[in-house]
């Protein structure tokens, strides 16, 4: 039985570290994930964790420092949000082809410009293709939960693969709400020590990282890479398993809600599909077939479960929290890839809500249901939810 | 203090932690500097290499030239990877996962230490990581073929400041590295030559010995940039002190003093004659430029002076 904690996304994965207690935690603040670095400093000052932290001088110097300390043997872990991740960009693609399990909470935030500090998700969505393992948090509890997770699947000898957990800026990170913090004992059981035997500091068996690989050897490695991503579904399945016991509930690649006999679905991200819960659960009450899809585990994108899931959908709106200029949106896109297997397809619909911060409400999905039970959908026009005229 | 000899003693064998095989060119200095360095160090020494010269010559997998532990991750942060390999180090040995005693060094070319990896090698200063970081400077990106860089002299030519009908070269004077790595009151600053090699080992034993974080700062003439024949780095390293172009001396706990201090100063013609990159001063019209860069050299080695017999803390 764990402990019910009164507390914001942010301090859920400040809690998620202190229970980690990793040896290096390597930060730069900036807002919304700030609190994460600030709730963690007071463990360190005192001394409720023994990790050394190392409060750098930018985003950049804060990856390649976690790099380091990772390469070096130890378990290092960082946090950011959006012009963060843009600064360490170059790092952030650097750390999956050094095969370094680095897991960092992003908490997501616009990318400027304009200059916002609210959430959406054009910060991870920059960065999909970089070969980290993305996971996705509905609220709190999630984001603690899949931090935990996360390590474990990041740290397999399978996978040795980086791992960002992300949270929405400020609805997730700076809300409160009850979390359930499971044993100290039993996590810390779960979450075990990383070994140092492959890290710098094994100077008994000094190890050349980072070579550079020219056109002769670079395919091979970039191969390498992407089959230990593929096989994060079987390792994660069996994290998620040992997981379980502790936390007392499943941990899926993704939530499939009130979707079984579901004429119309919405697929959505983090925070919004809770909203998106209380829209099917008052369309179900006046005797609407609707359903949510929520995905949890995006990068690898789990596309024969997610189109095994939808097959019987008629009509899914996908529902993104941020855009890809001039193609689909990004989880929309995906989606579409997903199906196209599908000998009968659904109708899809592209939405775009929520960009900068701005609000979703339980109205605005329910007017996304009823156009898409009316079946007036147009699949190669993005509609865009609460925009101005 | 050892002997050229038994330094070499430690460069060689299978001791030795960088070894033949690697694809430096003819008559580069590089090597004979990290191999002194080094030899300065009874501990395993753990190697964080920023992107140039150093890295894409002996690293190109599936080989390798190091026999110790080494990382190259990108150009302008190996001063970051070593506070991260640093602070590894403290937590694990703090968790009794380690006990042996290492040396970490990161090391850059000037590229990477003067412009692009600054801000990484200010912070990880002010941070007092115990490292000690090498900037091996051969005054330019001179990996990717004499490009501009903060440790380029006046007057030198570059691909990128190219001398030309209108054009001089590089129309400013190089930044301090040294007193800029001073100004953030570390234990130990020191600069020295290629040539010098008891000198590099003496300062590269400080580094290692001093209590937080050292810079080294070691000029490396190029023989494929600066555009010499390879049998004279030795001789433009040599000439590079003998000029007072490149000072030999350090800042310990604040405190400066020469090392090398040449008797009867050569004219800087001396050191610039037989470079392709400085031939154009020869030309009639731009003796102004070498009569300006000996009134810079003689100002600097004068303050320089100055400040050691102040006695003043910097």
């Amino acid at each position: 039985m764990g402990v019910k904690k009164a507390i914001t996304g942010a301090q859920a994965a400040a809690e998620a570290m202190r229970q980690i207690n990793p040896d290096v935690v390597v930060a730069y603040p900036i807002t919304p994930q700030t609190p994460i670095v600030e709730h963690f400093a007071t463990y360190v000052a005192n001394g409720i964790v023994d990790t050394e932290m190392v409060p750098v001088e930018s985003e950049h110097s804060a990856m390649s420092a976690a790099v380091g300390a990772e390469a070096a043997g130890a378990r290092a872990m960082s946090a950011t949000s959006s012009q963060g991740l843009a600064l360490m960009w170059e790092i952030v693609a650097a750390t999956p082809g050094l095969r370094l399990p680095i897991v960092m909470p992003l908490v997501n935030r616009t990318i400027s410009a304009p200059l916002n500090i609210h959430g959406d998700h054009s910060d991870v969505m920059g960065v999909t293709t970089l070969g980290w393992i993305q996971i996705f948090s509905e609220n709190a509890q999630e984001v603690y939960e899949n931090l935990l997770l996360a390590i474990r699947v990041a740290e397999d000898e399978r996978i040795q693969l980086p791992a960002m957990v992300n949270q929405d800026g400020f609805i997730t990170s700076h809300a409160i709400e009850p979390v359930e913090i499971y044993d100290d004992d039993k996590v810390r059981a779960f979450v075990g020590t990383r070994s140092m035997e492959r890290g710098l500091l094994n100077v008994a068996h000094p190890r050349t990282i980072g070579a550079m690989a020219l056109p002769d050897y670079l395919l091979e490695v970039k191969r390498a890479q992407e089959e230990a991503m593929s096989r994060v579904f079987e390792v994660y399945h069996s994290v998620a398993k040992e997981l379980s016991a502790i936390t007392g509930h499943e941990h899926p690649l993704f939530e499939a809600y009130r979707l079984d006999d579901a004429e119309a679905a919405v697929v959505v991200l983090n925070s919004a599909a809770g909203t998106a819960k209380v829209a099917v659960d008052a369309m179900r009450d006046r005797g609407m077939r609707v359903g949510l899809l929520k995905p949890i585990l995006f990068r690898p994108f789990p596309y024969a479960e997610i189109r095994d899931a939808l097959k019987n959908v008629s009509a899914i709106g996908v529902l993104d929290r941020s855009m890809d200029f001039g193609a689909y949106a990004p989880v929309y896109s995906e989606l579409r890839n997903s199906l196209f297997e599908l000998d009968k397809r659904p109708k899809l619909q592209s939405y775009v809500f929520g960009l900068g911060g701005r609000d979703i409400l339980r109205g605005d999905i329910e007017v996304v249901f009823d156009e898409l039970l009316s079946g007036s959908l147009d699949p190669e026009r993005q509609r865009y939810i609460g925009l101005r005229g | 203090m050892a002997t050229l000899q038994e330094i070499a003693l430690k460069t060689a064998g299978v001791e030795a932690r960088i070894v033949s095989g690697h694809r430096m060119c003819a008559g580069c200095g590089i090597g004979t500097i990290i191999k002194t360095v080094f030899a300065a160090s009874d501990r395993p020494v753990i190697v964080l290499n920023a992107t140039g010269c150093l890295e894409v010559t002996t690293a190109v997998y599936p080989y390798t030239a190091w026999n110790t532990p080494w990382m190259h991750l990108t150009f302008e942060n190996a001063a970051a990877v070593a506070a991260g390999v640093e602070s590894a180090y403290k937590a694990l040995k703090r968790r009794g996962r380690m006990s042996e005693e290492v040396n970490i060094l990161a090391v850059g070319g000037d590229g990477g230490t003067y412009d692009i990896g600054f801000q990484a090698l200010s912070g990880a200063l002010e941070r007092r990581h115990k490292f000690m970081y090498l900037v091996y400077d051969n005054e330019g990106y001179m990996n990717t073929g004499n490009q501009r860089s903060g440790a380029t002299p006046f007057g030198a030519s570059t691909t990128t400041v190219p001398a030309g009908t209108v054009s001089i070269g590089k129309p400013q004077w190089r930044k301090n590295l040294v007193e800029i790595a001073a100004a953030h009151r570390i234990p130990y600053v020191g600069q020295s030559v290629a040539h010098n090699t008891l000198d590099i080992y003496k300062k590269a034993q400080k580094g290692f010995n001093a209590d937080g974080p050292a810079v080294l700062a070691v000029l490396q003439p190029c023989t494929t940039n600066w555009s010499y024949e390879a049998a004279l780095t030795m001789k433009y390293s040599r000439l590079a002190v003998e000029t007072n172009f490149w000072p030999v001396y350090e800042v310990e706990n604040g405190f400066v003093h020469i090392n090398v201090k040449p008797a009867d100063r050569k004219p800087i013609e001396e050191f610039l004659k037989g470079q392709t990159r400085f031939k154009h001063l020869f030309r009639p019209g731009n003796e102004h430029v070498i009569v300006e860069m000996q009134k810079l050299i003689d100002e600097e080695w004068a303050r320089l002076v100055k400040l050691e017999e102040s006695g003043v803390q910097l």
